[in-house]
């Protein structure tokens, strides 16, 4: 196995970019915080926020997770003064963590113009901080990876999802943590999924994930997932959902994640992006990249984003490889793709090569190598407010010994 | 020429189309030469062996549902010879089942 070199945080965790990130701690303050970053002009230097005036705590353990991501070497939280976000506590949180982190207060701070300049200043410390982080060696069971499909057609289920599963089996046979979600697309396949659970309690809870997914999307309107759908060939509502699936691999699952739960040891974990309660705040996950930052708040040091029709999005903090499952669309699209695994579908490649050429890719980004979309400044970063219940305690394995 | 049948896990007993098959188009399944009788849409499935009333299909490794007729190495397997064994929850709910 190549080594490769992580950045040593205080905290003991590696990471494999060095960001500074900027904050907005309200829509307010988000205008400020951009300008901030875009006169910077520096690609390791990512805008990310949480728009709301009101406090939720979902957002707050989110944002305190991707400012102490292995991935961010200093935090810049840019506050407009008087919405309720705690600026005072995120602070300490990433402090404790060994980072640096300042705090600009534009009604403190001489209005917009006079925060700019006081950010860019900030800015200059937190990188030059951020310099000195240790590189050392990284091993493969160290990385946390995620995966998530978007713009999904005919040719996700066949091509890049089972794909992504064979590149998780071997990282999770690695000992690294590997992450899947969208509960809401595994309707069918909870009890085979349960099935893989490492215990039986385990496996209840795992059912109980999806039947909320599915009773939570039946009152926003959206509960498609009817049965007897045959369209490209699906027979049965399990097959259907199998396709989406299909990126989680074979191995057992040891663990349910919420967002911004680090999993506590290697291997599979399913991220539960679903609401708990009576649907409050709309759609559990807005778009695409609503999700990606759940999986980065979990620890994602790279997410695998696997597409059909073709998604161009990347995402700040950590970078994400697009898997392309339909040769058509990456013929269109090709500037945006980092894997062409709709060569399956024309038979130019087995499954087993194209998980290979995942495995490849993750382990080069883990080494630095910028992947397509991150390279193109892609910084996509959605938090919007969701409400939780703890986690029951068959939920997570014991911690790493 | 690539074969117009793929297998998407060790263990499935179906494989998917990835091309268009056109009755009589002969392939090959495990090695051994196989005539597909009926049109194959892409995406769609074929038997990979001889399959049996109350066989758990496995596609991706898993079951997805449970063949319903006898179908021959080479069959189409869809609505016609197979059922889903799902129950949704909401179903479960109402019968009183497990919660």
């Amino acid at each position: 196995m190549t080594p490769f070199k992580g950045y040593l945080r205080a905290d003991g965790r590696k990471g494999i970019r060095n960001v500074v990130a900027v904050a907005y701690l309200v829509e307010c303050a988000h205008h400020v915080a951009r300008q901030i970053v875009q006169k910077s002009d520096d690609m390791d230097v990512h805008l990310i926020g949480f728009p709301g005036c009101y406090p939720n705590d979902y957002a707050f353990k989110v944002m305190s997770a991707v400012t102490t991501h292995p991935n961010v070497g200093g935090v810049l939280l840019i506050s407009l003064g008087c919405e309720s976000f705690n600026r005072e506590r995120l602070k300490s949180a990433i402090e404790a963590s060994g980072r640096p982190c300042e705090v600009l207060v534009i009604q403190n701070s001489g209005g917009t113009l006079s925060t700019i300049q006081k950010g860019r200043e900030a800015v200059d410390r937190l990188k030059a901080i951020a310099a000195t982080t240790p590189l050392v060696d990284m091993d493969v069971s160290e990385l946390v990876i995620g995966t998530i499909c978007g713009g999904s057609d005919g040719t996700s289920g066949i091509t890049a999802n089972p794909a992504v599963g064979r590149a998780f089996d071997w990282f999770g046979a690695q000992g690294a943590a590997c992450v899947f979600e969208e509960t809401g697309e595994l309707v069918g396949c909870e009890t085979i999924m349960a099935s893989r659970a490492i215990t039986p309690e385990l496996g209840a809870a795992l059912e109980a994930c999806v039947q909320k997914a599915e009773a939570y999307y039946t009152v926003m309107g959206y509960g498609s997932f009817a049965p007897g759908n045959a369209e490209g060939g699906l027979t049965t509502q399990e097959e259907k959902s199998m396709g989406a699936y299909s990126k989680s691999g074979a191995a057992p699952i040891c663990g349910i994640l919420q967002p911004g739960d680090v999993p506590p040891t290697g291997g599979l974990y399913l991220l539960d992006v679903v609401p708990d309660g009576e649907p409050r705040f709309g759609f559990p996950n807005i778009s695409d990249n609503a999700e990606i930052v759940e999986l980065i708040a979990c620890g994602a040091h790279v997410t695998l984003f696997t597409t059909g029709r073709g998604s161009v999005v990347g995402s700040a903090i950590s970078p994400v490889i697009k898997v392309c499952a339909n040769p058509d669309t990456y013929r269109k699209l090709s500037e945006d793709m980092d894997i062409d695994a709709g060569r399956i579908m024309e038979g130019r490649a087995t499954l087993d090569a194209v998980g290979q050429e995942i495995i490849d890719s993750v382990l080069a980004a883990a080494a630095g190598q910028r992947t397509k979309s991150e390279a193109m400044g892609h910084q996509e970063f959605i938090l919007t407010y969701k409400a939780f219940d703890p986690l029951g305690p068959a939920c997570l394995p014991l911690k790493r010994a | 020429m690539p074969e117009a049948l793929i297998l998407l896990h060790p263990t499935d007993n179906v494989l998917v189309c990835r091309e268009t098959i056109a009755p009589g188009t002969p392939v090959t399944i495990d090695g051994e030469p196989v005539i597909i009788a009926q049109p194959i849409e892409v995406g769609h499935k074929v038997a990979r062996i001889d399959l049996h009333p109350g066989d758990k299909i496995l596609k991706y490794g898993a079951p997805i549902g449970s063949m319903t007729k006898d179908t021959p190495r080479g069959g189409h397997v869809h609505m016609h010879n197979m059922q889903s064994d799902y129950i949704p929850s909401h179903t479960r709910n109402a019968s009183g089942g497990a919660t």
